[in-house]
């Protein structure tokens, strides 16, 4: 029968796209994990703290993967909580508490309670509203954090130093905070793996393909997507929380519109619905970015064009196109 | 007759000045396969968008098992053992048709939020999707995503969905809608499997099959239930026949 033959080609095909994407993804963090040490050969300093920040956007692109691949919420308001995450810091560590499990706990719980209230309100809507009301609460909260004048307003704050974990300052050198980055790139990539293939993510993938159907058996989609909605959020907060240790300074920068179009833009690119896709999108996008400011100072007249040619023309972003270009070697 | 099962009181639905459902009422017993026809845009869909929560009625009850399910929402009345299928196919195409199926089991087998464990590898739902599979013949096409199913197959893969949410009353709109010769046929017969185990409302344009398998057929008109009766009264019925049954020469060819 010939529909058995498709099936067939279908299970197949997606069984060699997960593949692919997890060996991608074993290379990208073995290779991260060298990086320090190749660095040696170079401006070692000028390069761990790049990839530093790449790996800390790919969190916080990961975490929107995790509503916009998997539950269809576009949210561009994303650097909200990036914002919450590094105020946090900034915040307590300017009073003197730069303990990272007390500053990560609070920029935990301002996220958590953020998203449950926004989120709350926005996933009443949908479509191109739910992506206006994010970005209305997004702005709210930056200026918000304009208005802040004791934490420096418009103008941000300095840290006084790095977060110090259980007393160390594990973070004080730059390959301390390199590896802990990592280490929470790795772990969030881990967690939100579980989460899509878990009977939460399952529910959650399926509002995203049908939700009248997951309604007629049973599910109420909007508690997931709220849920699914505060996990990200916080997920964000702890790359805003690494951002503000990677930089030393916070400021309400962080949280314009501008930097949620950016998380939304390196999330396509990498290839949405993937979760490797947007932690290689986000790095990409950052080094293609650094690369043409080098080039030339107009660089954002090619950067520009070439995302939308990205968008446009590759569909599935780099997984999408990395997929095709396996699936013709392979026949 | 046994105590209804399922029992719709004085439904009503307008838009705006359009009455789509205008004071419906009847009653379903325990096991019993009632019929509703009707010709196109009578409301019968409208009907069912009621019945399950879908839509808000104006005005009217639902009561399933003595209890009023009114005002109830859609995923409330399900776990209540109210289940439902669709005139135009509705299933997650990206999904095997196994997981389809599993995610109805999921939906009354303790929480679902539970965020580690991979929900594919379930045994306990997989064998319980696996037997809805069985029951209407799918069992062969477990794995296959439900997108590249045949349309026979989808909406059998629709039967197994709500009969995977262990229904006490199942209400079934145009299970055949659009099945070719053969493919009708299978369906068919797993409505004769179904018949008796649940209370079911079925919707359907083929008259050989309502017919042949309806206990009691409602004919319904312009939103109004215009006669109730075993297939035969309904056969017999001249006020049926004049509104509904003359005109099945012409409908026919539509
Ligand atoms: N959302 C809506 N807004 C306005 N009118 C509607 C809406 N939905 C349905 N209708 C109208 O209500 C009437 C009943 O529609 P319904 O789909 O319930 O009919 P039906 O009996 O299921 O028809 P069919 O046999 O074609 O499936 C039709 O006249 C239709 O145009
Ligand atoms: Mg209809």
């Amino acid at each position: 029968m010939s529909a058995a033959g498709t099936d067939i080609a279908v299970t197949a095909k997606a069984r060699q796209a997960v593949g692919g994407r997890e060996r991608a993804i074993i290379a990208t963090f073995v290779l991260l994990a060298l990086a320090p040490i190749a660095a040696q050969a170079g401006p070692q300093g000028y390069i761990i703290d790049l990839i530093t920040r790449m790996m800390i956007f790919a969190i916080a692109a990961l975490s929107l993967d995790l509503i916009l691949g998997y539950g269809a919420m576009v949210s561009f308001g994303h650097a909200a909580f990036i914002g919450l995450g590094a105020y946090a810091v900034g915040i307590l560590a300017s009073h003197g508490v730069t303990d990272f499990v007390v500053q990560l706990a609070a920029a935990l719980a301002a996220a958590a309670v953020f998203a449950f209230v926004t989120g709350a309100l926005s996933l009443r809507t949908k479509g191109v509203y739910f992506i206006m009301i994010t970005l209305a609460f997004s702005q709210m909260l930056f200026f918000f954090g304009v208005s802040l004048s004791a934490y420096g307003g418009d103008d941000g704050l300095s840290l006084p130093e790095r977060s110090r974990l259980f007393g160390l300052p594990l973070f004080s050198s730059d390959k301390g905070l390199f590896y802990a980055t990592l280490a929470c790139l790795i772990g969030c990539y881990l967690l939100c793996r579980a989460i899509v293939a878990s009977r939460f993510g399952r529910v959650l993938r399926g509002a995203r393909e049908n939700p009248v159907r997951m309604t007629a058996i049973g599910f109420s989609p909007y508690r997931f997507q709220l849920v699914a909605y505060v996990i990200s959020g916080m997920m964000a907060a702890l790359a805003g929380a690494l951002l503000a240790n990677q930089t030393g300074f916070v400021s309400p920068a962080y949280m314009s519109w501008q930097r949620s179009g950016e998380l939304l833009a390196m999330t396509i690119f990498g290839g949405v619905g993937t979760l490797v896709g947007p932690i290689i999108g986000a790095m990409a996008f950052l080094a293609l970015e650094e690369w043409l400011a080098g080039l030339t100072e107009h660089w954002k007249m090619i950067f520009g064009p070439l995302l939308v040619c990205v968008v446009l023309f590759a569909r599935g972003g780099i997984m999408g196109l990395a997929a095709r270009i396996g699936g013709k070697r392979d026949g | 007759m046994a105590e209804a099962l399922l029992s719709v009181d004085g439904l009503c639905k307008a838009y705006g000045a359009l009455t789509v459902s205008d004071n419906v009422s009847f009653e379903v017993a325990p096991g019993e396969l009632h019929a509703l026809i009707g010709p196109n845009g009578a409301g019968k869909t409208t009907l069912i968008h009621q019945l399950s929560g879908l839509l808000r009625s104006d005005s009217g009850h639902v009561r399933l098992g003595g209890e009023d399910i009114t005002r109830l929402p859609m995923a409330e009345r399900v776990h209540r053992g109210l289940a439902r299928s669709f005139q135009i196919t509705s299933i997650l195409p990206g999904f095997s048709a196994l997981e389809n199926v599993a995610l109805a089991a999921q939906a009354r087998s303790g929480s679902s939020f539970r965020f580690f464990a991979n929900a594919a590898r379930e045994d306990d739902l997989n064998a319980q999707a696996m037997e809805s599979l069985r029951t209407v013949g799918l069992q062969g096409r477990a794995s296959t995503p439900a997108g590249v199913l045949s349309h026979g197959e989808k909406r059998l893969l629709e039967l197994a969905i709500a009969l995977a949410t262990a229904p006490k009353a199942l209400l079934l709109d145009e299970p055949l809608a659009g099945t070719g010769k053969e493919e009708s046929q299978s369906v068919t017969a797993t409505l004769r499997q179904l018949k008796g185990r649940f209370a079911i409302v079925l919707i359907e344009h083929d008259m050989e099959a309502v017919f042949a398998l309806a206990d009691r057929v409602s004919v319904l008109v312009y939103g109004k239930i215009i006669a109730t009766g075993t297939p035969e009264q309904i056969r017999n019925d001249p006020a049926v026949r004049e509104a509904y049954l003359g005109e099945e020469g012409e409908a026919a060819h539509a």
